[in-house]
C-alpha cells in the first residue's frame, strides 16, 4: 500500500477523512436511536406488565 | 408482490431483517476493507496521478446518492398505488441517509474537482443537479417533519418522492445532453482501467451494504417506536 499523495495530499485526506467521519457518526448515531427505542420499548412492557 | 406484503408485517420483517442484518454489516467490512487495500495498492492514474483515489469514495457516494432516491421513490409509489404498510416507514428510514450520500459525493467531488479542474464548484449541468438532489432530501425530511398526522405526511411526502425522481435521470444523462465540465460515464463503458475498476466496484458494493445495514436498523428503530407509542396511548 502507497499512503504517499505528494501534492495532493491536501485534497485526498480531507475528502477520506470526511468520509470516515459522517459515515461512523451515522453509523453511531442509527445505532444509538436503535438502543434508545429498545430500551423505551423494555420499559414500558414492563410498566405495561406491572399494571396488568 | 405477494412477496413484498409478505414481508410487510413488521413482525415478518424484524424476523428476516434480524437474519439479514449480520451479513450485511460483515460483507459491509469485508468490501470496505479489501476496497481500500486494493485502492490505495493501485498505482497513480497516468493523467489524475493520486487524486484517482478519490474516485473510489467519491463515485460509490454519489451513486448511492441517486441509488437511495430511487429506492424513496419505489417505497413512495407502493405506499400511494398499493397501500404497503411498512413503505411509508422504509421511505422516510432512507431519506437522511440518501442525504448524507449526496452530501458526500458533493464535498469529495469539491476536493477532486480542485486539482483536476483549478475548481471546487462550477455551475455545471451535473453539480447543478445533483447540489439540487441535496434541496430534493431536505425539503422531503423537513415536510416529514412538518406534518402532525402521519397519514396525510406519508401521502404529501410520497408525492414529493416520486415528483423529484425526475431529477434522477436529468443527473443521469447530465453529461450526455449537455456540455459540462463533469465526465462522462466510464464504468459501464469500460473506459475505466481493472487496476481502478476492482477497487471501485468493491467500495461500491461496500457503500451499498453499509445503507442496507443503516437502512434495515432504521426501519426496526421506527417500528419500536410505533410500537412504543401505541403502548403509551393504552397506558
Amino acid at each position: 500500500m502507497n499512503f504517499e499523495m505528494g501534492m495532493y495530499s491536501v485534497y485526498i485526506w480531507p475528502a477520506y477523512g470526511i468520509s470516515a467521519v459522517m459515515l461512523t457518526a451515522a453509523t453511531l448515531w442509527t445505532l444509538g436511536t436503535w438502543r434508545r427505542a429498545k430500551t423505551k420499548l423494555a420499559a414500558l412492557e414492563t410498566r405495561g406488565k406491572a399494571k396488568a | 408482490m405477494q412477496f413484498l406484503f409478505r414481508y410487510a408485517n413488521p413482525h415478518e420483517f424484524m424476523r428476516l431483517s434480524g437474519r439479514i442484518l449480520p451479513f450485511a454489516a460483515i460483507g459491509t467490512a469485508l468490501c470496505l476493507c479489501l476496497g481500500l487495500f486494493l485502492g490505495f495498492s493501485a498505482p497513480p492514474d497516468y493523467q489524475q496521478g493520486r487524486t484517482v483515489l478519490i474516485l473510489f469514495i467519491h463515485v460509490p457516494a454519489a451513486t448511492m446518492a441517486m441509488g437511495v432516491y430511487g429506492a424513496i421513490a419505489v417505497c413512495s409509489l407502493l405506499s400511494l398505488v398499493w397501500r404497503h404498510p411498512l413503505s411509508d416507514i422504509a421511505a422516510r428510514a432512507a431519506a437522511p441517509l440518501g442525504a448524507l450520500f449526496t452530501v458526500l459525493g458533493l464535498i469529495t467531488g469539491s476536493l477532486w474537482g480542485k486539482p483536476m479542474w483549478g475548481t471546487y464548484w462550477v455551475w455545471d449541468a451535473r453539480l447543478t443537479s445533483f447540489l439540487l438532489l441535496l434541496f430534493i432530501y431536505l425539503g422531503y425530511m423537513a415536510l416529514w417533519n412538518a406534518m402532525e398526522d402521519e397519514t396525510r405526511a406519508a401521502r404529501a411526502t410520497a408525492i414529493l418522492a416520486l415528483v423529484g425522481a425526475v431529477n434522477i435521470p436529468i443527473i443521469k444523462f447530465s453529461v450526455e445532453w449537455w456540455n459540462t465540465l463533469h465526465q462522462g460515464e466510464s464504468i459501464v463503458s469500460g473506459k475505466l482501467a481493472p487496476v481502478f475498476l476492482a477497487p471501485l466496484l468493491l467500495m461500491m458494493a461496500g457503500y451499498g451494504l453499509l445503507f442496507v445495514t443503516l437502512w434495515m436498523i432504521r426501519i426496526r428503530t421506527a417500528i419500536l417506536e410505533r410500537r412504543a407509542r401505541t403502548l403509551m396511548q393504552a397506558n
